[in-house]
């Protein structure tokens, strides 16, 4: 077990923001966190690197995991002159494996001496990627992280989760608003409102009502769209690697 | 040599300077100039309560100034609109110290020297203060530089990469008022912010990295002080507001070297 929230309850004010909160992950584990706008999917991230204030439960780490996170977005000011490689050496704590891995995602390395600013989406995230893997870590936390990608690079940037995922054996647990997407990468799927509606394998959260209540009329077309493009998504990945 | 009050004057000056503009970088970057508007005229009740109890100015800006820091630090996120409240506080601590000195007989025309600053007053403690302000902003900021830079790209990623956003951001508020307290005397409550943002933004079009800018920013801030002293001796101007010109002077000027620059490498 890497991670365990037991019974974590956040409230801002008078407002309840996650109530009753349990789940788990274990190592080498894909988890996905669904839920609409509000539902404290952020929050709960937050508490778990530790910078919301937690009203009542537990969050239990193993001791000395280690965690890469992977932001929604970096709040760059155009008066801040800061180059990619710059913004990778900001406190860190590196080892040479997570460096390793770090170059692997980057790629080549000509856009490190750009300005943060000016990188382009998909360089943007391949350099957020990096930094979350310079320790090496045991679980990555990925919050929203194909914002701002359009489609191939999303189904682009979850495949190279999964490879991640199978060469390091590192657990992630990540919110993601691609639901079509989410079914065919994720091992287990949390659907979150507040609460935990429902959580267990992509499949029997797709079929379940209170999934389908939550995300509503365009559920058919969503599941729909995910049958149909997993397997696209497949030929496509097959293709690039011939 | 401190006997001398133009030696003293451009002591104190360019201390200020010095430790206005790595901070007002930070104040550029994270778009806190309300924030620093806020404190210095806050810190106007500071003043005159220190006039009326007869303790020293600096203690007395420095303490409301803490103070509004302290509430930003620890408001932030609790409510929506914090620059709203930010301007409650701030312009109410102004609005009462004004009225503190109306009470003060004699005050009245010493309250344009803490709202414009009144440099070639500055006194041998003074200068002290402020080189020990100076001293003292610019180790918090040597020692926390890459945790408040990481803190101003996303405090959840500083979170966790190990780092406390809420103290980061703490230090660099207590800084700020550190350096309100001691500009005070140099350039005043109304236009302390305009030495830390304007060198900070004609530093923009010169440094490649947040070092290099803070740099260049502290040299700019230098520069603005002697030149805007000299300025002031020769065209007998107000010292405050002629350093402050002399900042925006060579704001335009590096805009628009930077702006033709550009166009010649298109160009080419």
């Amino acid at each position: 077990m890497l991670i365990e929230v037991q019974s974590l309850n956040i409230q801002y004010g008078n407002k309840k923001v996650l109530e009753n909160i349990n789940l788990t992950v274990s190592s080498g584990e894909i988890v996905t966190i669904v839920g609409p706008n509000g539902s404290g999917k952020t929050t709960l991230f937050k508490a778990i690197i530790g910078s919301a204030p937690i009203a009542s439960g537990k969050i239990i780490m193993s001791p000395s995991l280690k965690v890469g996170y992977v932001p929604q977005v970096l709040n760059v000011d155009l008066s801040l002159p800061l180059t990619a490689e710059r913004f990778l050496n900001l406190v860190t704590n590196r080892n040479d494996r997570g460096a390793l891995r770090a170059k692997q995602i980057l790629g080549s390395e000509d856009y490190l001496s750009t300005q943060i600013s000016n990188l382009s989406g998909g360089q943007l995230q391949r350099v957020l990627l990096a930094r979350a893997l310079l320790n090496d870590p045991d679980i990555l936390l990925l919050d929203e992280a194909t914002r701002g990608l359009d489609q191939p690079g999303s189904a682009a940037f979850y495949k190279k989760i999964e490879e991640l995922r199978e060469s390091s054996g590192c657990a992630v647990l990540m919110i993601s608003h691609d639901l079509h997407v989410v079914m065919s990468a994720s091992n287990r799927v949390i659907c979150l409102n507040g609460h935990i509606c429902c959580q267990g394998e992509p499949q029997s959260v797709a079929s379940s009502p209170e999934y389908r209540d939550l995300f509503g009329s365009n559920i058919d077309g969503t599941f729909a769209l995910y049958q149909h493009n997993q397997k696209e998504n497949k030929s496509r990945i097959n293709n690039s690697n011939a | 040599m401190l006997d001398d009050f133009m030696v003293r004057a451009t002591l104190a000056g360019i201390g200020v300077a010095i430790a206005a503009a790595p901070l007002g970088c930070f104040v550029v970057w994270r778009r806190m100039a309300y924030f620093g508007e806020a404190t210095a005229h806050a810190a106007l009740l500071g003043i005159s309560l220190s006039l009326m109890f007869e303790f020293s100015v600096f203690a007395g800006a420095l303490f409301v100034s803490l103070i509004m820091a302290t509430l930003v630090t620890f408001g932030q996120g609790r409510s929506l609109f914090l620059d709203t409240l930010l301007g409650v506080a701030g312009h109410t601590s102004m609005a009462a110290g004004l009225i503190i000195v109306s009470y003060i007989s004699g005050v009245r025309i010493e309250l344009m020297a803490y709202l414009i600053g009144d440099i070639l007053a500055v006194s041998k403690t003074d200068v002290l203060l402020i080189w020990l302000g100076l001293g003292a902003v610019l180790l918090l900021l040597f020692w926390r530089w890459s945790a408040l830079l990481l803190c101003t790209l996303n405090e959840d990623l500083a979170a966790a990469s190990g780092l406390n956003p809420k103290r980061e951001n703490f230090i660099l508020t207590i800084a700020l008022a550190v350096v309100v307290a001691v500009g005070i005397k140099v350039v005043g409550v109304l236009l302390i912010i305009a030495l830390l943002i304007i060198p900070a933004a004609s530093s923009r079009f010169l440094g490649s990295t947040p070092e290099k800018m803070a740099v260049f920013a502290s040299l700019i801030g230098v520069a603005s002080a002697i030149l805007g002293f000299n300025a002031s001796y020769v065209f007998d101007t107000p010292t405050g507001p002629s350093i402050v010109c002399v900042a925006s002077l060579i704001f335009l000027l590096t805009l628009t070297f930077s702006s033709l620059t550009q166009q010649f490498q298109r160009k080419n």
